[in-house]
């Protein structure tokens, strides 16, 4: 029996491990590759222990950039930071209040604002893309951070989350609210929003890392090279028609391009289970 | 301090559904008061009325000389504890006692000063840093009574306060809310469905049925004279054994075919006119046979420890009978009952009101 549970427990380990290996070797492969010139890599036989070229490689792409994008990826990072914020924040902020409203307050058309908001699921920014587009450019918003953000904020999801969250709050809670003066703005930012905290981790997660990895949108509507995100400078560092591709620049973009969302991640990981085991309705 | 007038107050719902039916009552300054009645009763809807949580549909409800129908809750100057607690999760027991005399914008000195006098109170000193989930359910009632006193209010709102908590801290907490009451004189409307905190608690008992008003009083007016038959079942436990009878003259009636005397029966009632008669199941005495005699057949006897409860048919009727421990042997078939002529309640089979003295 004892016997029967360890090679079970080895099975199991190898198993795991299969999967970690084929996860991570490509990330390593990325990591490693951004430690040696360009040549080591060209040539096909990369070693698989990190080369002396790191500080130099990471120091040329953050502040100078490949000769294809032309950009140092230290912008491109700043752009996507500010997008892949923009768009969490706008979002959390925007569908709280949607919620709050649809959840407590009584109004003509509240059900029918809330399944118009629902609808809007079932159109993702590529199926609405080209009149998005249209409205955006009307408004002047290419090449601006505005038109980064402002059409990817525009959905439902945050909604429905927040909505149900809400229900769950038992309504004595507002009515004891009620009965010790606060009012509906006071009843939102002292009692919803410390509950919501978890929520709106989770949500921020979720929405920063959706940000950051939008690749078609910024495509679209940005032009100028200043303006560009670092998902769309990965992709130009691999394409060149008459050079070879800096693939140590591109890899090294690559790794940081990871960076932040990984970080996102870990760190509101903390809140989150914080969050989890601290709240109670 | 401020006495509750309520007049004919109504809730209508939508679907014209009546919740409340015209209740009018009036509650003095200082007193106790229990509405209480089974699920449904609109015992909660009257006191939401009151607390400003639901709107007045018609009538009018006022507090102290002020008639409050358009008044927030918050300037009702009310305090209401609630089934659940609802305390706020997130803050501590402090800031949950300082949130509603925060809003107002009292002082902090005097927050601070009202607060731990209501903790000393309480005797929850050693909890105010606490969150809620560190709580007990006895502790995070206390903190919710807390919550309401720390207003100072002129009326205190209880919504079933203690129906989650475990029976032995029920009773405990029971005796305390009584003690509070008492010690700050502050008029207090109590919700329960449970009769034992209701005879327990008031001064001025209130059953509900129906979204109306069955009979006021105090406990034991309500309990020794219940003006109709609902109330008679349901205050008392066990409930009121009711039997079919029938007049057969004055100060007499018969359940089948035995005669029992009565004392508190209205004139002028027709010899054979159908007539129910109630008798509480610890007014009867059991054994011997006496001058009004029932016979019941015994089905099973419930032990209460102190007290055994025969269970049987008298006259065809479900019948109780409760009587102290060793005084029936337990395996009695037959009991022979006898009752004081001033414990038989009369009641009228159509309207269900009492056929007492008038």
């Amino acid at each position: 029996m004892v016997e029967n549970r360890r090679y079970r427990n080895i099975a199991a380990y190898l198993v795991l491990t299969i999967g970690i290996v084929i996860v991570a070797f490509p990330v390593y492969l990325a990591i490693l590759a951004s430690t040696f010139d360009v040549a080591t890599i060209i040539n096909g036989n990369m070693p698989l222990v990190p080369g002396p070229h790191a500080a130099e490689n990471y120091y040329q792409t953050l502040f100078f950039g490949g000769a294809t994008s032309r950009e140092p990826v230290g912008i491109m990072m700043f752009n996507s930071m500010i997008m892949a914020m923009g768009i969490a924040v706008g979002k959390i902020v925007i569908s709280i209040l949607s919620a709050f409203a649809v959840v407590y307050f009584r109004f003509p058309l509240r059900m029918t604002a809330f399944w118009i908001i629902f609808i809007t699921l079932m159109l993702p920014v590529e199926v609405r893309i080209y009149p998005t587009y249209k409205i955006v450019a009307d408004l002047g918003l290419l090449d601006t951070y505005t038109g980064l953000i402002l059409p990817l904020i525009a959905s439902a999801t945050g909604t429905l989350l927040f909505r149900q969250f809400f229900m769950t709050i038992p309504d004595e809670l507002l009515e004891a609210s009620k009965i010790d003066g606060a009012g509906a703005f006071r009843f939102f930012k002292d009692t919803l929003i410390p509950l919501s905290i978890t929520t709106i981790a989770a949500l921020f997660v979720i929405q920063f890392i959706y940000g950051w990895n939008q690749y078609l949108w910024p495509l679209l509507i940005t032009t100028k090279s200043s303006m560009q995100t670092i998902v769309i400078g990965i992709k130009k560092l691999t394409y060149s028609q008459d050079a070879l591709a800096e693939w140590n620049i591109a890899m090294t973009t690559a790794v940081l391009a990871m960076l932040p969302p990984v970080l996102v991640v870990v760190f509101m990981q903390r809140l989150f289970v914080k969050g989890l085991v601290e709240t109670e309705k | 301090m401020a006495g509750v007038t309520l007049d004919t107050v109504r809730k209508i719902y939508a679907g014209n559904v009546e919740a409340v039916k015209g209740v009018s009552l009036g509650i003095k300054d200082g007193s106790f008061c229990v509405l209480v009645g089974p699920s449904g009763c609109g015992k909660s809807t009257l006191l939401r009325m009151i607390a400003g949580l639901e709107t007045i549909s018609g009538g009018a409800v006022k507090i102290g000389d002020r008639v409050v129908n358009e008044v927030e809750p918050s300037d009702r100057d009310i305090a209401m504890v609630f089934q659940n607690y609802a305390l706020y999760p997130h803050m501590s027991v402090y800031d949950n006692m300082a949130y509603g005399l925060k809003n107002r914008g009292t002082p902090k000195p005097e927050i601070e000063k009202r607060v731990k006098e209501a903790a000393r109170i309480l005797a929850i000193e050693n909890f105010l840093e606490r969150k809620p989930r560190q709580l007990s359910g006895g502790q995070r009632q206390r903190v919710a009574m807390g919550r309401a006193i720390v207003r100072k209010p002129q009326v205190f709102l209880f919504d079933e306060p203690l129906s989650n908590l475990d029976a032995k801290l029920r009773v405990q907490m029971r005796v305390e809310i009584k003690r509070l009451q008492r010690a700050l004189g502050v008029t207090s409307i109590y919700v329960t469905h449970d009769q034992v905190e209701a005879m327990t608690l008031s001064d001025q008992l209130v059953v509900m049925s129906g979204g109306q008003i069955e009979q006021v009083g105090t406990p034991s007016e309500v309990y020794r004279r219940p003006e109709t038959r609902f109330v008679a079942t349901f205050i008392g436990s066990p409930p009121m054994n009711i039997l079919p009878g029938k007049v057969e003259g004055p100060g007499r009636v018969s359940v089948g075919g035995q005669i029992i005397a009565v004392t508190d029966m209205r004139d002028g009632l027709a010899p054979g006119t159908a007539i129910e008669v109630g008798l509480r199941p610890e007014d009867v005495q059991a054994g011997t046979a006496g001058a009004s005699a029932l016979t019941m057949d015994v089905d099973f006897v419930e032990e209460l420890g102190a007290t055994q409860l025969f269970h049987g048919k008298v006259a065809g009727a479900d019948f109780v009978v409760q009587a102290s421990t060793g005084q029936i042997a337990a395996d009695a078939k037959s009991l022979t009952l006898t009752v004081e002529p001033g414990n038989v309640h009369l009641f009228d089979p159509q309207t269900t009101k009492r056929l007492g003295r008038v």
